[in-house]
């Protein structure tokens, strides 16, 4: 680890002034910066600690939905009754990731910010564009099991690990952001991560002393079925392989809400509206579900050892929607 | 006490406390014992420290002055280092040194090398070999500098890593020929000729090799995190070139081995080496990357398997036929047939073994070498036959039980076997399967069940203790033995205990020092039994001698709870005692070890359940019975049984240390993408001791039990897959991409 400044700020604005150098970080529960830190993936000349702000409480929104602050800790957030009755996606999302342990630490805007678990990118030693930009990608032609289908480009197909984001994304949460020169602005979690195309080092909209202070849910959908299915290598602390979050109705025998988001697919959580605009207004049968999966699945690629997540997305998607339609 | 008392040329191992095994021990002494503690589920006494924090291990050995060391990796896989830039790295914050040269090690010594490993200078043999460290007054800075060393190579463009290519070798006394397998194959009723592989794994023991080097003049005291430090101190003296007489290693606690600490390992030397440079102790800590690629790795394997069967399931022919991989210069080779040799019988049986050498880090013992692989390939093969044959998988094991030897036709000394198969199946509810597979299916979940044979291999050690018996009514047992998390403190003051009739909390046990009597270390499950008996027989000789002190014959004496009786004579030790009395035990392997087979065995039963969309395996309930001979600590013993089994469910389904293709590194080299069991992974373990005594295995009539746990225990999670599915793996672990394309619908 590089020596480095510490710095606690004592409120948001502090945060935001002191984050705002290029080489400085922020950190909240530092469950993933300390281990890139200690690898020299991450070498910030300063730590801007944000842990005391006042960023801790999950609060009722006008609109019915809930707000969340940033620094509460994915166990607090999992545990949230309001969270467990009417965002079970959600709740069951949280839960599927890490550790007890590191849920204990990990807050809401650091796990929407975490790197990915590219064992490339985390090896100092190897060639990453994203850690590295122009050095080139040993992940493709190496061990890339855990690597992306969907989204890739040419210089990267790291995959984004979270698993609470992409419940978050099937709940079309949104983000509240405040930054340098301009007043708080909010923006649908689907903007706030971009894909790789030629600049891999660039993972979000946010810039420099941008900060997450809060995730928004709206209203829940009433009635709304939700479930978070989560494949992996093993039965807890495992990213995922291929992860569906499902938020849906029926309304007289059809789909009316769809909102499915995907983990481990893709250098970000995945939400493909083509895949809902299939199965919305229709009747659900196995021919139908098929079809959505093969919008989802239409520009997927795989390197070699990821292959399986291809068929393997296929039939998770397949089992939610049967879960979904109650067949 | 009179001279009388003490014979000086007595060869009676009651009265020296050596024994040598050179005939079975068919007096079971422990049991004619009063103060009814062995066998019993005691806990450990150092488990407070444990769970208190308070256990010294080896990192948190500290010493004034201490300088911090971080080791360098290569970062080609062959060649040459032509220059590193130090006078860089002694610019940076707090560094004091950076070291390298002729006497760093490529890799760890294998178990019981006795001398140092290859020590290759500026040569590099494989991504990831240390070769040089970097010490500075902090771990950070030494890290820092450590990462940023310019180190300029001469690379070799000839590196190897695909063992499937690699020149091999055929080492002579591995290879065996014996009838003619292949007119077997041809005549059989029924026959399987299946190859199996399994991948790299890594020990991956919770606590990093570590080790604090300390100099008080030409004395070297080294606290670190090993396993045999009998023969861990003579690899270190060879390493340095100095005496091992000079050499003391402390280690009185280690946070788990599994064979990556049987022998001394890179840090170590390093440690010593900047030590004596900076005339101040230095302390180097392997991270846990450096764990993954600079200490032992498990070789893959590529196993072929036929048998033979007549059509009622007698085995009449057997070929298991191997290949593993190491390092160029590397003596140990997985002794992956170990287990084939002894455990069925059929007349017509090769052996083939190769080794393939490639540019990877160094393949050593893991937990159960041989078996631990081996008997994957041997008891899915077993399956695949009983399935063709439609012959129970229990039942044909039954079947196969040799009355002797197949090979070298010995006897066999205690073999519960039998046992094990049945009353593990009676136990497990084993008659409720339904042979055929895919017939069972709950909501999104396959459900299957599937079993194993286990065996392994009975090894005693040559081993010393000293038991000290103090006329308070107190116990001291020393030796260099170490406790790696087995129970080691536990069952050596459980022997000593019972024999000198003292409640456990009156025996203290010292271990984990070089300057103690010479145990046999810790590897290869000969630890309790080896050690256990030195410490027995010492036991023996102090009641020998309390016995004349008496004044009675030995064999009348009884001591319990502090107070020896015998021929209506009645004394405390305190009455009976003036002086404190201390004895060696010594026991040497003998004759039994080649005049019979020894081993232990079990049987392994899993019930998984296969997720009809996904193919991801979970095992819901498994069961180990287990026979190796005398049990010493219920508790401790089922433990060990719980971590093989849980080693097993690991094997099977998800460890795999992955090697890059085109450099030879290790990829997933830390906790959370080397997949490791985790709670959830970890059903009901149900375990059940058959009771045994092993006459020819030692004079406590007890046999290895922590890789017997293990041996067998990934097939029968394999096997209950296929039961559930269908599908076989062969291709070990199970993950979820090599079943999911197979799924019936």
């Amino acid at each position: 680890m590089r020596a480095f400044e510490y710095h606690r700020a004592t409120a948001t604005s502090d945060a935001i002034r002191t984050g705002r150098a290029p080489d400085a970080a922020i950190i909240a529960g530092g469950t993933n910066l300390l281990d890139l830190m200690k690898l020299q993936v991450e070498t910030p000349a300063t730590l801007v600690d944000i842990t005391r702000l006042d960023l801790k409480t999950v609060t009722p929104a006008d609109d019915g939905g809930l707000r969340i602050g940033a620094l509460v800790t994915n166990a607090e957030l999992a545990a949230d009754g309001r969270v467990r009755r009417d965002y079970a996606v959600l709740s069951r999302a949280l839960l599927s990731g890490a550790t007890g342990q590191l849920r204990n630490k990990a807050t809401t805007g650091g796990n929407l910010l975490q790197r990915t678990r590219c064992y490339y990118f985390m090896d100092t030693d190897a060639r990453c564009n994203k850690r590295a930009p122009g050095t080139g990608c040993d992940a493709m032609e190496g061990l890339n099991r855990i690597l992306a289908v969907l989204g890739g480009s040419a210089q990267c197909i790291a995959t984004h690990p979270s698993d609470m984001a992409v419940g978050m994304l099937a709940l079309d949460a949104q983000v509240e952001i405040e930054g340098p020169d301009r007043a708080a602005r909010t923006l649908p979690l689907a903007e706030l991560h971009v894909l790789p195309g030629d600049t891999p080092q660039v993972e979000t909209v946010l810039r420099d002393g941008d900060l997450i202070t809060a995730v928004t849910l709206p209203a829940p959908v009433k009635g709304a079925f939700q479930t978070y299915r989560k494949a992996r290598d093993r039965a807890s602390y495992a990213f995922a392989l291929t992860s569906v979050a499902a938020v849906t109705t029926l309304r007289n025998g059809r789909f009316d809400h769809v909102a499915l988001a995907f983990g481990g697919l893709a250098p970000k959580p995945w939400r493909d509206a083509a895949v809902e605009a299939v199965l919305r207004g229709q009747a659900p049968d196995d021919a139908l579900f098929e079809r959505a999966a093969d919008v989802l699945l239409a520009n997927a690629r795989g390197y070699g050892h990821n292959d399986f997540k291809i068929p393997l997305a296929r039939r998770l998607l397949k089992s939610v929607l049967r879960e979904a339609a109650g067949s | 006490m009179n001279l009388t008392d003490l014979n000086p040329f007595s060869s009676d191992p009651f009265d020296t406390g050596h024994l040598k095994m050179d005939a079975p021990m068919e007096r079971r002494r422990l049991d004619e014992m009063q103060q009814g503690v062995i066998s019993r589920p005691l806990n450990r006494p150092d488990g407070p420290q444990k769970v208190s924090g308070t256990a010294l291990y080896a990192a948190e050995a500290e010493a004034g002055n201490m300088a911090t060391g971080v080791l360098v990796r290569a970062t080609i896989p062959k060649g040459r280092v032509r220059a590193i830039d130090e006078d860089a790295a002694m610019a940076m914050p707090g560094v004091v040194g950076v070291f390298h040269g002729d006497r760093l090690l490529r890799n760890p010594a294998q178990g019981g090398a006795d001398e140092a490993p290859v020590q290759p200078g500026d040569r590099v043999d494989y991504l990831g070999q240390p070769i040089a460290l970097v010490v500075a007054e902090t771990f950070e800075q030494a890290r820092d500098a450590a990462h940023n060393l310019a180190v300029t190579y001469d690379e070799d463009g000839d590196a190897v890593f695909d063992p499937s290519s690699a020149p091999t070798e055929k080492p002579d006394g591995d290879q065996l020929d014996q009838g003619d397998i292949e007119a077997a194959m041809q005549a059989a009723a029924a026959s399987v000729d299946v190859t199996y592989t399994t991948p790299v794994q890594s020990s991956a023991p919770m606590e990093p090799h570590a080790s604090l080097a300390e100099w008080d003049g030409e004395n070297l005291t080294l606290h670190g995190s090993y396993q045999m430090l009998n023969y861990n101190r003579n690899e270190l003296a060879d390493a340095l070139g100095i005496k091992p007489k000079h050499v003391r290693i402390l280690a009185p606690f280690v946070g788990g081995g599994f064979g990556s600490k049987l022998g001394l390992a890179p840090e170590a030397v390093a440690a010593a080496i900047a030590a004596k440079a900076l005339a101040r102790p230095v302390r180097v800590v392997m991270d846990r990357r450096t764990v993954f690629e600079s200490t032992m790795r498990r070789t893959e394997t590529t196993q072929r398997i036929r048998l033979a069967a007549d059509a009622d399931g007698t085995l009449t022919g057997l070929a298991h036929e191997d290949r593993v991989s190491n390092l160029p210069e590397e003596s140990f080779s997985e002794p992956v047939a170990q287990a084939t040799h002894f455990l069925y019988g059929g007349k017509n049986r090769r052996y083939t073994h190769e080794i393939a050498r490639l540019n990877l880090t160094c393949a050593g013992s893991v937990r159960a070498p041989g078996e631990a692989v081996g008997m994957l390939a041997l008891e899915n093969a077993m399956d695949e036959l009983a399935h063709q044959l439609g012959l129970d998988p229990v039942e044909l094991r039954l079947r196969n039980i040799p009355d002797r030897h197949p090979e070298d036709d010995i006897p066999y000394s205690a073999r519960s076997l039998e046992q094990c198969l049945r009353e593990g199946a009676d136990r497990f509810g084993w008659s409720e399967r339904n042979p055929v597979p895919a017939s069972r299916r709950e909501g999104d979940w396959w459900i299957g069940i599937g079993m194993s044979a286990a065996a392994r291999t009975n090894i005693l050690a040559e081993s010393k203790a000293r038991v000290t018996l103090n006329p308070d009514g107190t116990a001291l047992v020393e030796t260099d033995m170490t406790d790696i998390g087995t129970g080691t403190y536990t069952i050596l003051g459980q022997i000593a205990a019972e024999m000198l009739g003292l409640p456990v909390e009156a025996v203290t046990v010292h271990l984990g020092d070089t300057d103690l009597p010479a145990g046999p270390g810790s590897g290869g499950s000969w630890g309790a039994q080896s050690s256990g008996s030195s410490v027995y027989l010492a036991c023996e000789a102090i009641r020998t001698r309390v016995a004349k002190a008496l004044g009675c014959d030995r064999g009348e004496l009884t001591l319990k709870d502090g107070v020896a009786t015998g021929a209506n004579l009645r004394k405390t030790l305190a009455e009976l005692l003036d002086a404190p009395i201390t004895q060696e035990g010594h026991v040497e392997p003998g004759k039994t070890m080649k005049e019979v087979s020894q081993a232990g065995y079990g049987a392994h039963f899993a019930e998984v359940a296969v997720n009809a969309v996904t193919g991801e395996t979970r095992v819901r309930r498994m069961l180990g019975t287990f026979a190796a001979g005398r049990i010493l600590n219920a508790q401790t013993a089922r433990s060990q049984c719980h971590g093989g089994m849980i080693w097993g469910i690991g094997a099977a389904l998800h460890e795999e240390l992955h090697h890059d293709a085109r450099d030879g590194h290790v990829v997933n080299r830390d906790l959370a993408e080397y997949h490791i069991p985790v709670n959830l992974d970890v059903p009901q373990l149900d375990v059940l001791f058959i009771d045994e005594r092993d006459d020819h295995a030692n004079p406590i009539q007890a046999k290895g039990i922590g890789e017997l746990g293990i041996s067998g225990a990934g097939a029968a999670v394999t096997n209950a897959i296929f039961n559930a599915t269908g599908v076989r793996v062969r291709d070990y672990p199970a993950t979820l991409d090599k079943i999911l394309p197979f799924l019936p619908d």
